[in-house]
């Protein structure tokens, strides 16, 4: 099985432990071995270990240590923030996010669509059940 | 002239230049403050008022007991408590999950802060059973859920409402005790009652304008499997 996610200048990557857990960057440039450089427009450029990096499908076109304001427009033009929103991983990490800040309350209309829903579910299958017995 | 034509002066007409060392010596502050004029106006010498003659103090008997050593007198203090420090996130309408007591887990509205630090508390009582009550901020859970009480006007409500009633001593006659006791059931006043109700008719219909908040404070709150409470955000 070959790998398909390279770390490579513009591969756009999660930070998966530490302070800046969640957040997305742009590598952009490989320090040595074991660390990067990474970019994000909302972030100071700083070093991060590859351990501390899940690598994702997206890529944006830079060369190696682009300015800021070249990071920002390659990443409007790959349009990297809706592709991260809509593909499957990014919108797991945003229910997440979302279940995280519920409300009591929240939590218990929730709960309460929850009930309905299961009911609907129930009433179909005792439908199909019927249908065939 | 009675009335004084102007304020006593606030600020010293002597400006400080470093502590302790005002601007002007004494001679220059004597005539600053008009002194020369005002002894010009009394013939040379400052006014001088009489005492005003003091009210007579009753004549004191001389003590019985003279203790042998000085009894120390304690140091004067004169703190008043205050009320206990409301948490920010508990503001009027907030509504307040009961940890302790009689109600625990029930959902119920804030309504002020006593005087004594307690919380006024209202189920409302149609909704959840719980009446007007006073509750400690420390069991308790501040949601961010608020009910619009603008309309209710809980200024009647106080600590001495809550006090228990003097019970007054009954003489216990051998024969007629277990039956007195049986017969004196505690009720309701009937103005409590209609506290409660006209408290909770305004409450009741601003919680009747939000979708599920009348079932919400009807349902007792509990932790669920894998629920972490240091990790909920209420």
């Amino acid at each position: 099985m070959p790998f398909k996610r390279f770390v490579e200048i513009g591969r756009v990557a999660l930070i998966n432990y530490g302070k800046e857990h969640g957040r997305l960057v742009v590598i952009v440039d490989v320090i040595d071995q074991n660390r990067a450089l990474v970019d994000a427009p909302d972030m100071v450029r700083s070093q991060v270990n590859f351990k501390r990096l899940s690598l994702t499908d997206l890529k944006v076109d830079i060369k190696r240590v682009p300015r800021k304001k070249e990071l920002i427009k390659a990443m409007e033009d790959a349009d990297v923030k809706n592709k991260w929103e809509k593909s499957s991983w990014g919108r797991k990490l945003i229910v997440k996010k979302t279940r995280a800040n519920l409300n009591d309350f929240d939590r218990f209309k929730l709960m309460l669509v929850k009930i309905k829903k299961a009911a609907v579910v129930r009433q179909e299958l005792a439908k199909l059940k019927k249908a065939s017995s | 002239m009675a009335p004084k034509q102007r304020e006593a002066r606030k600020v010293s007409r002597n400006p400080e230049l470093v502590r302790g060392i005002g601007k002007y010596s004494r001679s220059k502050m004597y005539h600053k403050r008009g002194l020369w004029a005002i002894k010009a106006k009394n013939g040379g010498k400052l006014p001088l008022h009489e005492p005003k003659p003091k009210p007579q103090a009753p004549a004191q008997k001389p003590p019985k007991f003279y203790p042998a050593e000085d009894v120390k007198t304690p140091l004067v203090n004169k703190h008043k408590p205050k009320p206990t420090k409301l948490r920010a996130s508990i503001t009027p309408g907030t509504v307040l999950i009961l940890l302790a007591g009689r109600f625990k887990g029930k959902r119920v509205v804030f309504l002020k802060q006593l005087p004594s630090g307690l919380l006024l508390v209202s189920g409302p009582f149609k909704i959840n059973g719980v009446p007007l009550r006073r509750v400690n901020q420390s069991y308790v859970i501040a949601t961010s859920t608020k009910v619009d009480v603008s309309a209710c006007n809980v200024e009647k409500f106080d600590d001495k409402y809550f006090s228990k009633e003097v019970q007054k001593k009954k003489k216990k006659g051998e024969g007629e005790f277990f039956e007195a006791e049986k017969e004196e059931k505690k009720t309701l006043p009937q103005d409590k009652k209609d506290d409660q109700k006209t408290v909770d008719a305004a409450l009741i219909k601003a919680i009747e304008s939000v979708l599920d908040l009348k079932s919400y404070l009807g349902a007792r709150f509990s932790l669920k499997q894998g629920q972490k409470p240091h990790e909920l955000v209420f």
